[in-house]
């Protein structure tokens, strides 16, 4: 089980948090059929760094981007997105 | 046993225990296999697939042959290691795979037709004719498991806990001692664990003055005093990622009772650094017959003699490649059993000095034995080219030793081969991770020349894998060791491996004709010793496995006494039978009301939202296919949600309640999915539009009241008229703030009723009251079922099943023109427009009820072209209806087919109709 430093809370336990999708497969909007089919299903999987959507689903439930190593699972780096302030 | 008893000394044996229905007695601290040796008991158990006799072989965790089922009722522990197991008051035990006894085995006849099990026996025979297939179902049912799994619940107990430490170390021998004392005295926190019930490792079976017990007590007494925490009993059973582990702790012995109710602790373990002190397993050696009880590996002899006073054998003979096995020479002697030969497979002048007194003869290893049923008979070898032979009850072997690096493997680490020890030592590791130790350093050994037959001689003794199936395998084609241990089954039984891994591995790279190293390596898996089910578990055992979370009215329901059924996190009642009625005759009766007067139910489980801001209109046209933004204020309208591949995944209604002010709602099951979802998108998707989105799911608990009295019923409760068909609108009900939503699940006028949870039985009590002035009732969710397959609405996890489109279930004249949302794309794959797809129909019966999961056929003996996914009746007239996705459905209007459940015989002829089978116009609820 991997410890993830989450920004907000500090190093936790992976079970606290959920995998989304890898960067690179996320559908930004406005792809066509194509672009969108291709983000979805053909994947890099490289072998060595990669960059991951994470959440903090059972702590601070932010969104994160882990920079992670597909091979040694170390994980290199972790910045959480999304807005700055709500409305 | 000849010659005396295998135990000097009497009056010590306080406890009793049972062992296939004999009473025995033993000493404290021993083992189930050290009283048995001790009571002259030799036969313990049979093998798994040929039913030969077996015996202790080992003294630790590694033993293949010594499996025992110990414990009564749901307290039994099959497949338990006899030499892992120490020995309590009362302690039950029973030997594993014989019939009808130990003694007399009627299956190990069937070992005479051991050609007809080798290696890769199910393979070929799954392709052999049928007739054969019945003849080997009987070994294959027999083989498939080996102890039987208790069928009663298990009475005890699991506990999980976490832990945290700057160092762990795994071992309690010489080197795990000092080096967890060094890690205290340093001021780091130490955890170190034992998985024997003693510390001290090979000091227990190797003395050494200076590091006696007392130094062991001081040590652990000065590393507590520091602040350590030493875990007996404890195994380190997996080495994870970012240096966490997790050690399975016995707090009783397997099939116990436990004192305070707990049978077994799990540990998480986050540690700074590792430090693994685990030590060596010996190997064995190959020769025809060397599975026999009195086949013994020679550490163990000595922990028998050593540790629990034990002598294995009176009359004895070693055989090793290495110098370790003359120090069992050595204990034998102190312990009056009389050596007869030490067979040493190296040149003449190998060994050390200590050799003097000993027989020893070079250049020899051992070809067979002969024994019964408790100990050997004769003992054969090799010596030179000559045969010799001893009248022995023990054979003590040594075929070298292999550190324990299990837990090094499973933490990502290297191996590298040791020529002088013929041994794999852990190499580099990329985790904080170290081994210490003779795991680290093992003694010399000269590679095994063998003797004897193949066909007899063991290499997996648990599963009876033998150097000839090893062969047939490589004369097969199998080259990998990988696929050499899926072909034959090699390492894959419940001790993985342990003894027999290397033994197998130095014979194909033999074959091979390749260095040790370059023969290729399996992978080492957690967990090193087999943990319970029930640890895993833990506190998610029974009824804490999944919470149950309480509607706000659940307590009022319950006064009712309803049928209920799980939805969700959640109980929602699934009808309120009166008078002793059945459920379909409750059900029946609640939709009937619905549909002639006026009903109420509970739908507060349902996914709630709230979505504000400038932007939240915009964010629902990208969660929902329908539009969103164009809504007027105090207007709703149905929705549904896409995966990003255009597939259908949830669906529900949104209300605009202001002008920057959104309500949706989505299923109940799908509503964690959902949150998620919609976290996703307004965060990472689109982090870019200005708006919130709260969960309001139990925030609001809600009421559905619906049928052609519902819109009197409500006016005259809140004082005014209801909003229209998809209209809100707030309003005060029994003097609780509620928002009343006009929107109809069942095809009648009906309203959902917002409150919040905590005021929201007093506005349940009122419609309730006004509901039964009606001639009215609650009803639950099978009379809903009822309604809505009759109105053809869909649900999510029935109609809506993950592979449907919008155009699969009708709804694609709903999607918003203008794209933009998830899925859209998806949907223009062209796959997902050609003809070919199954489409949403209703059935309507032609002669008996049809059954919901049933597959729908053309003609008998045709492949199926659609299921059942919802099955009904008409309400008020009668007649089976259903809702089915059928091949190309939208096309077969009128069509009659076959609906058919070949496994519970209900099979009718039904027409393809219209999945609305009630008010398809919708004129029931529009004003």
């Amino acid at each position: 089980m991997y410890e993830i430093a989450c920004p907000h809370c500090g190093p936790r336990a992976q079970l606290e948090f959920t995998y989304e999708r890898t960067v690179d497969s996320v559908v930004v909007p406005g792809l066509d059929a194509t672009e969108a089919m291709q983000t979805l299903y053909t994947r890099a999987n490289p072998m060595g760094l990669d960059e991951e959507v994470w959440r903090h689903t059972f702590g601070c439930r932010a969104w994160l981007v882990l920079t992670r190593h597909r091979v040694t699972h170390v994980i290199e780096a972790v910045h959480a997105v999304g807005p700055e302030t709500l409305p | 046993m000849s010659g005396g008893p295998a135990r000097p000394g009497s009056g010590a044996e306080t406890i009793n225990f049972i062992f296939d229905g004999t009473a025995y007695q033993a000493r404290p601290g021993d083992t189930l296999a050290a009283a048995l040796l001790a009571n002259g008991v030799g036969l313990v158990g049979r093998s798994f697939k040929y039913h030969r006799p077996r015996g202790v072989m080992t003294a630790g965790v590694e033993e293949p042959n010594a499996l025992v089922t110990v414990g009564r009722g749901g307290r039994a522990e099959p497949n338990t290691r006899a030499t892992d197991l120490f020995v309590y008051e009362g302690m039950v035990a029973t030997s594993q795979n014989r019939w009808p006894s130990l003694w007399f085995d009627v299956a190990s006849v069937f070992g005479l037709a051991a050609p007809a099990l080798s290696a890769g026996f199910y393979y070929k025979t799954f392709f052999g004719p049928a007739k054969q297939w019945m003849y080997y179902e009987w070994f294959i049912r027999r083989a498939a498991g080996l102890g039987k799994a208790p069928t009663e619940t298990d009475p005890d107990n699991f506990s999980q806990r976490a832990g945290f430490c700057d160092v762990l170390v795994v071992g309690s021998g010489p080197a795990g001692l000092k080096a967890a004392l060094a890690a205290a005295e340093s001021g780091s926190r130490v955890m170190l664990v034992e998985q024997d019930a003693v510390p001290g490792g090979s000091l227990l079976r190797d003395p050494d003055p200076a590091l006696d017990s007392a130094w062991i007590e001081r040590t652990l007494a000065r590393i507590k005093t520091l602040g350590g925490y030493v875990l007996l009993r404890t195994t380190a059973s997996g080495y994870w990622d970012h240096n966490f582990l997790t050690l399975t702790e016995r707090l009783a012995e397997p099939g116990a009772v436990p004192a305070h109710g707990f049978a077994q602790r799990l540990w998480h373990v986050r540690a700074g650094r590792v430090v693994l002190a685990t030590g060596l397993i010996e190997r064995p050696v190959p020769f025809s017959h060397n599975d026999r009880p009195g086949v013994m590996l020679s550490q163990a002899v000595r922990t028998y003699l050593r540790r629990f006073g034990v002598i294995p054998g009176k009359r004895v003979v070693i055989a090793t490649n290495n110098d370790d096995a003359y120090l069992t020479a050595e204990a034998l002697r102190e312990a009056g059993a009389e050596v007869l030969a030490i067979l040493d497979s190296r040149a003449p002048g190998s060994g050390p000095s200590m050799a003097a007194g000993f027989t020893v003869l070079y250049d020899a290893r051992p070809a067979g034995v002969t024994g019964r049923k408790h100990a050997l008979r004769k003992v054969t070898a090799l010596v030179g080219a000559g045969e010799l032979s001893w009248e022995a009850d023990l054979l003590a072997v040594s075929g070298g030793f292999v550190p324990v690096a299990h837990l090094h493997m499973q933490a990502g680490g290297k191996l590298e081969w040791n020529e002088d020890a013929q041994a794999f030592v852990p190499g580099a590791t990329p985790q904080e991770c170290v081994t210490v130790g003779a795991a680290a350093a093992p003694p010399s050994a000269s590679p095994a020349t063998l003797a004897g037959h193949p066909k007899k001689s063991f290499v997996d003794f648990q599963n009876d894998v033998t150097l000839a199936d090893i062969d047939l395998a490589w004369q097969e084609g199998y080259r990998s060791v990988e696929h050499l241990k899926r072909y034959t089954t090699l390492g894959m039984a419940t001790d993985q491996g342990k003894t027999s891994n290397m033994v197998a591995l130095s014979r194909l790279a033999e074959k091979q004709g390749v260095a040790m190293p370059d023969a290729g390596l399996t992978t080492f898996r957690p967990p090193f010793t087999p943990v319970t089910m029930g640890l895993l578990a833990g506190a998610g055992a029974r009824n804490a496995g999944a919470h149950v979370r309480r509607i706000a009215l659940h307590d009022l329901h319950a006064a009712q006494d309803p049928l209920w059924q799980p939805m969700g996190y959640w109980f929602r009642p699934r009808a309120y039978p009166v008078n002793g009625e059945t459920l379909s005759d409750a059900a029946l009766r609640e939709a009937f009301v619905v549909r002639t007067s006026v009903g109420l139910t509970d739908v507060s489980t349902l996914g709630k939202f709230e979505i504000s801001g400038p932007d939240a209109g915009a964010l629902l046209e990208v969660v929902c296919a329908t539009t969103a933004s164009k809504l007027a204020v105090g207007r709703g309208r149905y929705t549904f949600m896409l995966r990003e591949d255009g597939f259908v995944f949830d669906d529900g209604t949104i209300w605009r309640l202001g002008e920057q002010r959104f309500l949706l709602t989505s299923s109940t099951g799908g509503a964690d999915r959902m949150a998620g979802h919609l976290s996703y998108i307004r965060n990472y998707l689109r982090s870019d539009m200005r708006c919130s989105v709260v969960n309001v799911q139990e925030h609001f608990a809600g009421i559905a009241l619906a049928g052609p009295r519902a819109r009197a019923v409500l006016a005259a409760l809140i004082g005014s008229e209801p909003p229209r068909h998809m209209s809100a609108a707030p309003a005060v009900l029994a003097g609780v703030p509620v928002i009343v939503l006009a929107a109809s699940y069942s095809g009648e006028r009906a309203f959902e009723i917002y409150a919040e949870a905590t005021m929201a039985s007093d506005v349940w009590h009122a419609i309730a009251a006004a509901v039964a002035a009606e001639g009215g009732a609650p009803y639950g969710l099978e009379a809903m079922e009822l309604l809505r397959i009759e109105k053809g609405h869909v649900v999510v996890g029935g109609e809506v099943d993950g592979r449907t489109t919008p155009h699969d279930l009708g709804l694609h004249k709903m999607l918003n023109k203008a794209g933009g949302f998830v899925g859209a794309s998806g949907l223009e794959r062209a796959a997902l427009k050609a003809a070919g797809r199954y489409n949403l129909v209703g059935l309507e019966s032609l002669e008996g009820p049809i059954a919901e999961g049933a597959m729908l056929v053309g003609r008998a003996g045709t492949s199926p072209q659609g299921h059942v996914t919802a099955a009904g009746r008409r309400i008020l007239e009668g007649g089976s209806i259903a809702l089915a996705h059928l091949l190309d459905g939208h096309m077969r209007r009128g069509e009659v087919i076959t609906v058919t459940s070949p496994t519970r015989g209900i099979k009718t002829r039904a027409r393809v109709t219209s999945p609305h089978f009630y008010d398809p116009a919708g004129e029931r609820y529009r004003d």
